[in-house]
């Protein structure tokens, strides 16, 4: 048996938007922008698909709603943007991000740092979540842009994005998030708030790898990034991705559909998977529930390092993920569990279990089942749980 | 760069066959108790190395002859990822059967070469050779114990990368014998720096004493200083009285000292054409290459700054055309 519960770092592709793209790989693989019946063939389905997009962000026809080739590309793009518009000429000369932002955002943040920008990075809070008064604290005039996700990858943590948006606004100061964690999981209303631009990728919601968007306010325009033959208003040239934009359409329409599925069967799955992990001594969860997408799971086990437990449900044909120490290539514990200041020995123990429409009890219990004996017999190994004579003094608990 | 570089991967694909068999099943996880060291008539050692809150930590029992100062059980228990798992067995499996004094010469080199499948392949990634070093460490600290002296006094000499246990004698040497000037020479040449990376500069997985960068500044320094008394030391003629052939080659050292490394780091260069006297000045023609050329300073800021470092080196009345 094989189990996926890594739909945090990407998703199957769903049958129905699957169908959907294939008439545009072999029938129908016009340039959108030649002139010929090639060409034309292709144009109701990229329009259906984005009016399908807009829809699925509930965005007025007015704003632009950019497509990119994933959300790293929207995330650099409205950064480097704010860089070349506001720090470069001297306008601005501070942005603030919050510290467990996606690479894309805080590697593009430390970029622009080093060319001379102070950047903030905005702390998290013991529930994981970013701390809006430090926004608040933080925020001047000379501030060009505030980045802050919508909801955590690795703990599911929903980020007070409309408090957010409301402080920016009465500065004058620009908004943008990654949504990429919030679409099918969460409703997303670009109008229901203040915000600016917005991120997110279709492969995070069954839709196809290789297609993200930028959303954009009317009047908040960007630095074009890619140049060249004018694309997307002259925005972000590139031929467009036909399967890619139909694709995501369709994706987005049935993450829309799937919301309330999301919100309550999939919360359901989640909820009680969850009780049975923590039944299992020396567990640890670090966001409450409410305040987390349906879907995620972040929990420690004491004295089981994470790549170790990762070893073990691979073995037995489960996907999940650790952002912690040994699995990645720089050894560092997992940044937001170091953010939120776990006890320090959990810092290396967090595993990621995420869930989505497709997950089934079946499935959960037989991962339960694997969990309680790799904990068993990783523990059997631990240091952690280790004999020692009497008398004798751990060493174990210091830093080396 | 190149495929397998843009491919990436994953670590676990670079695990031996032998790395993936012990942390699946290993040999000599386990414990040993006071009560069987007493029945084996042995002592009983038992040293820590390393903390969870680091990512890996050791606990490695010995029962130990004190007559013949042997090792006749070793047994590992750890918190740490596959290669830390796999790490620990093997060092206990090296550890029977040797002499405490024996045992203490195992590094954790030994542990990486014991684990490979076959003899020219690693056995784990590069920036997996951090998780063998705590099996080489919790040795040390056993013997410490068992000896009753300081776990330093093991060591004959300052080790600064400990994943290629490369000493601090070594790289100075290498440094200077080889005349490197980057980091990624230095891992070339001696492989320090390869693999966690800890020892580079500041901020890595590790706090170090010494890391990379400041032996490649204090040999930066010392050629500076070696430079500076050669220039005492030698009466060279004024520049207005040099050949051509001597001024170009003199304007050349000026620029590769004080000006080609900053154009070079922002992708240009730049070429001396040719040196003309005109009147009072003397004009050095230069051609922008690569970013320079184009760029919007090389006419302004960068081109005055060129300017100034010849007339303060070389000649009050040099001036510097780009043409």
């Amino acid at each position: 048996m094989t189990v996926y519960l890594d739909n945090n770092a990407t998703t199957i592709v769903d049958p129905h938007v699957f169908e959907a793209m294939e008439p545009y790989f072999v029938q129908k693989y016009g340039n959108p922008n030649s002139l010929h019946l090639f060409a034309s063939q292709t144009h109701p389905a990229i329009k259906q698909g984005m009016e399908k997009i807009y829809a699925g962000i509930h965005a007025p026809t007015t704003d632009s709603v950019i497509i990119t080739s994933c959300a790293t590309e929207s995330n650099n793009w409205v950064l480097k943007s704010i860089y070349f518009e506001y720090i470069l000429t001297g306008k601005k000369n501070h942005i603030m991000v919050s510290e467990v932002e996606h690479p894309s955002v805080i590697a593009t943040a430390k970029w622009i740092e080093s060319m001379g920008c102070k950047v903030t990075y905005l702390p998290i809070n013991h529930e994981g979540i970013v701390d809006v008064q430090s926004v608040r604290d933080n925020i001047t005039d000379k501030t060009a842009l505030v980045s802050v996700m919508w909801a955590n990858n690795e703990t599911g943590a929903i980020f007070p994005v409309e408090e957010i948006g409301d402080i920016c606004e009465e500065y004058g100061v620009l908004f943008h998030t990654d949504a990429v964690q919030a679409i099918g999981k969460l409703p997303v209303d670009v109008q229901s708030f203040n915000v600016d631009y917005v991120t997110f990728s279709a492969h995070k919601f069954h839709g196809p790898k290789g297609i993200g968007a930028l959303y954009v306010k009317k009047g908040k325009e960007l630095i074009p990034l890619l140049h060249g033959g004018a694309q997307m208003g002259g925005y972000r040239s590139g031929t467009l991705n036909v399967p890619g934009i139909v694709g995501m359409g369709k994706a987005i329409e049935q993450a829309v559909d799937a919301l309330d599925f999301e919100m309550t069967e999939v919360r359901e799955l989640r909820d009680a998977f969850e009780d049975e992990l923590l039944k299992i001594k020396d567990t640890f969860v670090v966001t409450p529930r409410n305040k987390r997408t349906p879907n995620t799971i972040l929990i420690s086990f004491r004295g089981i390092e994470g790549e170790s437990m990762l070893w073990d449900l691979n073995r037995a044909g489960i996907a999940a993920s650790t952002g912690s120490a040994c699995a990645s290539e720089d050894l560092e514990a997992n940044s937001v569990m170091e953010a939120i200041g776990a006890a320090e020995d959990l810092a290396h123990t967090a595993i990621r279990f995420s869930l989505s429409r497709y997950t089934t009890q079946e499935e959960l219990d037989y991962t339960l089942d694997i969990v309680k004996k790799a904990v068993e017999r990783l523990r059997g190994i631990s240091s952690s749980y280790a004999y020692a004579p009497e008398g004798h003094t751990s060493g174990l608990d210091a830093h080396h | 760069m190149g495929i397998d570089n843009l491919i990436g991967g994953t670590i676990w694909d670079e695990y031996s066959q032998k790395v993936t068999d012990l942390m699946n099943n290993p040999q000599n996880m386990g414990e040993i108790t006071q009560e069987e060291a007493d029945a084996m008539g042995a002592k009983l050692i038992v040293a820590d190395f390393g903390a969870e809150s680091c990512g890996d930590a050791v606990r490695l029992y010995w029962a130990v002859d004190p007559k013949t100062d042997k090792i006749l059980r070793s047994k590992f228990k750890s918190f740490g990822c596959g290669t830390a798992i796999a790490s620990s067995d093997t060092m206990a499996e090296l550890c029977k059967d040797k002499t405490v004094d024996e045992a203490v010469k195992i590094t954790n080199i030994d542990v990486e070469l014991a684990m490979r499948d076959t003899p020219d392949v690693p056995a784990v990634p590069p920036q997996k050779m951090h998780c063998s070093v705590m099996a080489y460490d919790v040795i040390k600290k056993a013997a410490a114990q068992y000896k009753g002296v300081d776990m330093e006094s093991f060591e004959e000499e300052v080790i600064v990368c400990e994943c290629a246990r490369v000493s601090l004698s070594t790289l100075k040497e290498v440094i200077r014998l080889n005349d490197l000037t980057t980091v990624e020479q230095i891992a070339d040449y001696t492989k320090a720096g390869a693999f966690c990376k800890s020892c580079i500069r500041p901020g890595g997985h590790e706090e170090k004493d010494i890391y990379l960068v400041d032996l490649l500044e204090e040999y930066e320094k010392e050629k500076l200083a070696n430079k500076a008394s050669l220039g005492n030391d030698t009466t060279t003629n004024s520049f207005a009285e040099m050949t051509i052939v001597q001024r170009i080659k003199a304007v050349d050292a000026i620029v590769d000292e004080n000006i080609r490394q900053m154009l070079i780091m922002d992708g240009g260069d730049m070429e001396i054409l040719d040196i003309k006297e005109n009147g009072e000045n003397i004009d050095i023609y230069i051609r922008y290459l690569g970013a320079c050329s184009g760029c919007a300073s090389s006419s302004t800021g960068t081109l005055f700054a060129i300017e100034n470092i010849l007339k303060e080196k070389l000649d009050p009345n040099i001036r510097v055309l780009p043409l």
